[in-house]
Order: C-alpha cells, then structure tokens, then sequence
C-alpha cells in the first residue's frame, strides 16, 4: 500500500474510518497461542469478557474459537477458563504445525 | 473623533471599559459553548467579567472551573474535538503549564481562541507586562495577534474566531493584550451590535467532531516514523493558508466596524528614513513620539506587526527595506539568541526581498521587560540614536537594551558585523 | 510629553495622578473620571497602579483626558494635577514629583492651601484644598473621599461641568447601588465644588 502525501491526510490526524484498528494484524505478535476444545467448554464466556483483544470469536451468543489474526497470546484466556472445563491451552506458536 | 458618534451610523456604541473588560465583552457576544476557566494575574479580571455574564444568564456557555492551567487547555481541547466553541484565557505562568497541551490544540488543529493577557515569565516572578509568555509559544503552531489597546483586543478577539474557524485554517488563535497597561486600563472603544457580531462570527461547523456519534472518528492517534512528518506539514501549510487568508477576513471586519486593519500598520512610513518596529501597547506611545518628531520635520515612521504569527515576512520587508535605519523593538528575550525574536524574523524577512540586510542597518533594542514604563523619552532616544547611525554608518546589528542600568551607558557589546 | 515642545494644553491633553490608600478608592475615582469623559463624547485614560499593596497601603491612579484618541501608554511622568486623598501621603516625596511649574496639587485635608504649601515645602504650582473627608462623612456617612474630590478636580480642571458629571453619577450609582446612595454622592461632589479653596 503506498503510502499517503501530506495533502491526502485528514486534517488534524483524525482517523475517519470508525474501528480501523481491526486492519491492524497483531497475530504475529504470539509467541504461545491458545487452543480451543469446544467439547470441553461449559460457555460461561469469561474467556470473552476477559480478552483484552476482543479475539475470542462467538457465533450465536457461543464461544466458537480464537480470532487468531488478532490474539496476542497472552493467556489471560486460559487462566480465567474456570478448572472444571479447562477449555483453553497454551502452546508454543511454533508448535503449530 | 470628538463624539460619541461611532463610525458607521450608529451600530455601534461607544464605551468605557478597560482591556479585560472588552474582551470578556466580546466572549459574550460570542457565546462559546464552553469555557474553561483557571485565573492568574493579569487575566483573572476578563474571566471575572466573564463568569459575570454566566452567571447572569446573557450567555449559555458551559463554564467549567478547572484546577490548573494545563486542565484549563485540556477541557478546551477536548470541548473542541467534541465539537463545540470553546476558548479559554491566561497569561504567563498559566501558559507555560498549558504547553504540553497547546502543541495538541494545533496539531488537532481546533479552531480555540484564547486571550493571552501578556505577563512575563517567570522567574524571577513578576506579574507585570512583557511579551515572552507568548513568545515562548511562537513556534507552537498557532496564530498569535497581538493588540495596541482595548479596542483592538475587543476586534481581534471576534476577528480571531473567524480565522481560526476558516476551513482552510483550522488552527488555534492567540489574541494577546499588555498586561496592565491595557487589561486593566479603562479606553475608549466602540463595540458592535450584538446581531453584527452573530452575523459576522457566523455559525460553527465543526470537522468530524466526536459527539457526531453516526460518525465516528479517532482524535489524537499514535503516529510512526512513516507519516509524523507529513502530519507536521500539513499543520505547517495550514499556517501558509492563513497568511493567505487572513486580510480578506481583515476586509470582511472592515465592512461592518469601519476599522480597517492589515497584518502590519504603517505609520508615517511613506517617506520614512528612520523606522521602528513593534508590538503591542508601546505601538500607541510610538505613535505619538512620531507625531511629535514629524512636527520637527524628522521623517520617521513606524511599524507595527498586528499578525505575529503567520509572521508577515512580505509586508515587513516591503514596508521597511525603502527606510534606511531599522530599530526592532522586543519586550522578551531569546536567550542564548542574539537579541530578541521579533529582531531575528525582521532581519530574516529582508532575504529574498532583494534588498541585503546590510544595506538597511537593522539594530535591536530589547525594553519594558517585566513590565519596566516605556516613556516617551526612551522611544526618542530610540530615534535619536537611530539619527546618528543614519549619518555615521557603524554599528550594525548590534543588541541594546532600552531602559536597563548597566555599567556601560544602556550597550552591551554584541556587535555582529563590524564591517560594511 | 516633551516639555520643550508643547505643554500638555496645547496638546489638549489633561493628566492627572491620585495618590491615596489602598481601600479609600483611588482605582475608582481614577476610572470614573476617564469613564465619565468617554461618555461625554471625549476621550478617556483610567488606569491604577499595581504593586503588592494591601489596605492601608500608599496606592497611585492615573487619568488622562483629551478631546483626540489617546494613543499614548506610557506612565505619567509629569501630570498636570494631582490629587491627594489622604494627607498623610504628603510625606512621600513621589507625591510631589513631576508637578511642573504650571501643575496643580488639590489635596483632602482641612488644613489651608498656604499651610500645605508650607508644610510640603512646595515652590511651584498651585495648592486647592478641600475638607474632603469631613464632606464624606456629612454627605456619605462614610470617610471615603473618592467621588467628593471629584467635585473638586471638576472645579478646577474645566474638563466638563458639574452637572455633567452629577448626571453621570446619578446614572452609575442608581444603577450600581440605588438612587438614595446616588443623591448622596451628588451632594458630596457639589459640596466639594463649592468649597474648595485656593490660595
């Protein structure tokens, strides 16, 4: 994408596209990612309350997954999943494949 | 003018107030939406007269009492962005607290008017009138206009708010007015009719403010290396758009004060061999030294710089580099510069005007710091001197101070350039 | 102004310096007189001086007057008149200072101009006095001589009538207090102009 001359800016460094920072893909910040079982999940939604990324993904008022293209890894998710469920592991990124 | 008649059919009325009282006049004609307001000698007066005209219900600003300077410009900043007319007022020390938050205003670029009641800074402390508070601020990317007397702080307050609000500007304005010598001194001065100022002012329509909640807009992002730069030019180009703008809008407030003002005044300069430049009240006592030295037959003449910021490179060098011998009056110093700031932009302004600086002699006097008298004395001495290098030819560039005890009769040694 | 040139009536131009006590209302009386001149279809100057004075302390206002825009801001260095509130500031020697020769000093006291004269050592100009402080009290109830010694200046500087400013007077004060506190400032600055006296 090329980038913008002074006179193609909005005035005053306004960003006029509301929510933009979604375009910013902070998925590759992960050093550790969590891995969903949905079987396990009891859908208490903590997960979702909790993620300071807003990367847990519902469908239908569910937890469903994890928005990896913005999870940051840091594992707040599967330390809130309550013991009895233990819907939520971390792993190594690199574990991946 | 020797009635009460003002100039255009009577739409005006002549009044008494003192600076401080003008401008707060002008605020409630205005009636911001919000004002916030944090009081410091010599400004407390205008917000006093202010807070009156909330108080008594003649405007419906929403009048915030803030805790400090910096919250003063931060509640400002942030009634802007959401929308609204705000403004706020100080001096001094209060600006200096605001600074952080007086970058944002113009980076933001909101259209904030703020009376600056010109005190020094401190230290040593000293509540009386000098211009550095708003010299310090020059750079800051706002406009600053600077005023003679009460009348003009009243016009440049209303003036101020047209240029700020232009769509092609969008910058923070500065009105700035000596302190004491005219917030607190009762003049003579005309003031318009409520509807004028309304119809002249206009309504306001902010850009992507944040209550217009159908469309939201980030203000006050993150920037990297890879667009800080452009978002600084586009602030600095706003200035250059100003400086285009800015006498049209004089012309406009011409139309309906029958005040007619440029971005400099010219007095007595059409066939001036001896000039002085200058800002603020000592403007108006100049003015008089000259009347006087004309009597004589000296041909002097004065200027005086009403927009400071854009500074008026253009008009100053067209209007002095005919004249032979320049003094560049400062009420502020630029430390560790030599002399003082408005010296350093007049002798700037001569290049590219194809008149070389050293044709003209260009000598600075810094006086009145912390608010010291200005005496018709000390403005002729100023000429006087002025004569003299006329006739002997030495002595450019060099720095004195006006007013000052020193060892060595008022001079120090600061010769810049000892040669022709 | 430049004495050598023009004195201050061919340049129509009056100065005036007050010289009083925090608290006796310098700072009005110095205002009012301006207000009333720019009202009057003149031009007008009021201005106090500040400076860490409480109450009590030794305080200064400055008018100017003229028939032309005032353009000049410098401090009055040499004013035509100067009024002195209370009498015990004739000790301070800036009290006298810049009188010229053709200056006036109108002082509030019940002492006769010749006796002021000869307490200050004065040897130019001319010495009014007026028993301001007594006419207050008769008048106002109160010992605050700031709008009786207009009575006084209105009598000698000519700037406008009595009248004039009694209609001035009648109109700030019924508006800023009432009209019983206006009629008793109108008789306080009637008073004064009658019985002023010159050597």
């Amino acid at each position: 994408m090329r980038l913008k001359n002074w006179d193609e800016l909005p005035v005053g460094v306004k960003i006029l596209e509301p929510g933009n920072s979604e375009e910013y893909k902070t998925g590759s910040w992960r050093v550790n990612r969590p891995i969903f079982e949905a079987e396990k999940c009891i859908q208490c939604l903590f997960c979702w309350v909790f993620c300071p990324d807003s990367a847990i993904l519902l469908k239908d008022g569910k937890v469903v997954g994890i928005d990896y293209d913005h999870c940051k890894g840091c594992g707040i998710c599967a330390h809130e999943c309550p013991d009895k469920a233990n819907a939520l592991t971390m792993v190594p990124e690199h574990d991946k494949q | 003018m020797t009635n009460n008649k003002p100039h255009n059919n009577g739409e005006q009325r002549v009044v008494a107030l003192t600076g401080n009282e003008a401008v707060a006049e002008a605020m409630r004609q205005i009636d911001p939406d919000v004002v916030a307001a944090y009081p410091i000698t010599p400004q407390t007066e205008l917000m006093h007269a202010f807070a009156d005209s909330v108080a008594n219900g003649k405007v419906s600003t929403e009048f915030v009492l803030v805790e400090s300077e910096h919250s003063a410009m931060s509640a400002t900043v942030g009634a802007s962005a959401a929308g609204a007319r705000a403004m706020t007022a100080t001096s001094s020390q209060g600006l200096a607290l605001m600074w952080e938050v007086v970058q944002i205003a113009s980076s933001l670029r909101l259209p904030i008017v703020m009376p600056v009641v010109n005190r020094s800074l401190s230290g040593p402390i000293n509540i009386h009138c000098d211009h550095s508070d708003t010299m310090g601020c020059r750079d800051s990317g706002w406009i600053q206009i600077f005023s003679e007397n009460s009348q003009e702080a009243y016009d440049h307050t209303l003036i101020a708010l047209r240029v700020a609000e232009h769509p092609k500007v969008l910058l923070p304005v500065m009105v700035t007015l000596d302190g004491f010598i005219i917030s607190h001194t009762m003049e003579r001065l005309e003031i318009l009719d409520d509807e004028v100022v309304k119809r002249f002012i206009g309504e306001y329509h902010p850009d992507h403010p944040l209550l217009d909640t159908r469309n939201p807009v980030t203000v006050g992002p993150l920037d990297l290396q890879d667009y800080y730069f452009e978002h600084k030019w586009q602030e600095a180009e706003a200035q250059l758009a100003a400086a285009e703008l800015i006498p049209s809008l004089l012309k406009e407030f011409a139309a309906v004060s029958c005040r007619e003002y440029d971005v400099i005044e010219e007095f007595e300069m059409d066939d001036a061999e001896m000039a002085i430049v200058v800002l603020g009240s000592t403007a108006g006592t100049t003015k008089n030294v000259v009347e006087e030295l004309r009597r004589e037959g000296k041909k002097v003449g004065m200027v005086k710089i009403r927009v400071y910021r854009p500074f008026p490179a253009r008009e100053i060098a067209r209007a002095l580099t005919k004249v032979k011998v320049v003094a560049v009056l400062d009420r502020s110093i630029a430390f560790g510069s030599a002399g003082g700031p408005v010296f350093d932009e007049v002798r700037s302004a001569f290049f590219g005007s194809g008149v070389s600086p050293t044709e003209v002699k260009i000598v600075n006097y810094l006086y009145g710091l912390g608010g010291r008298d200005v005496k018709h004395s000390d403005i002729k001495s100023v000429y006087n001197e002025l004569a003299a290098l006329l006739h002997e030819g030495t002595s450019n560039g060099v720095v004195r101070y006006l007013g000052l005890r020193a060892p060595k009769k008022e001079q120090i040694a600061l010769e810049l350039e000892e040669h022709q | 102004m430049n004495q050598e040139t023009e004195t201050h009536v061919e340049q129509d131009l009056l100065e005036v310096r007050w010289h009083g006590r925090g608290g006796q209302g310098v700072k009005t009386a110095a205002m009012l007189f301006a207000e009333t001149a720019i009202e009057e279809g003149k031009h007008g100057q009021g201005s106090p001086e500040y400076g860490p004075e409480r109450m009590g302390a030794p305080t200064k206002g400055y008018t100017r007057i003229s028939s032309r825009p005032i353009l000049s801001h410098s401090s009055i260095t040499e004013p035509d008149i100067v009024i002195v509130l209370d009498p015990t500031l004739l000790e301070n020697p800036d009290v006298t200072e810049g009188i010229p020769n053709d200056g006036i000093l109108i002082v509030n006291t019940n002492k006769s101009p010749a006796e002021i004269r000869k307490e200050i050592r004065l040897g130019r100009g001319k010495v009014f006095t007026v028993n301001g402080t007594q006419i207050a009290l008769d008048t106002l109830g109160k010992a605050i001589p700031n709008t009786v010694m207009l009575g006084a200046l209105i009598r000698i500087s000519n700037v406008f009538d009595l009248a004039t400013m009694e209609k001035n007077i009648v109109k700030k004060f019924t508006k800023k207090y009432n009209e019983r506190i206006a009629d008793m400032n109108v008789r306080a600055i009637r008073r004064a102009y009658e019985e002023v006296q010159s050597e």
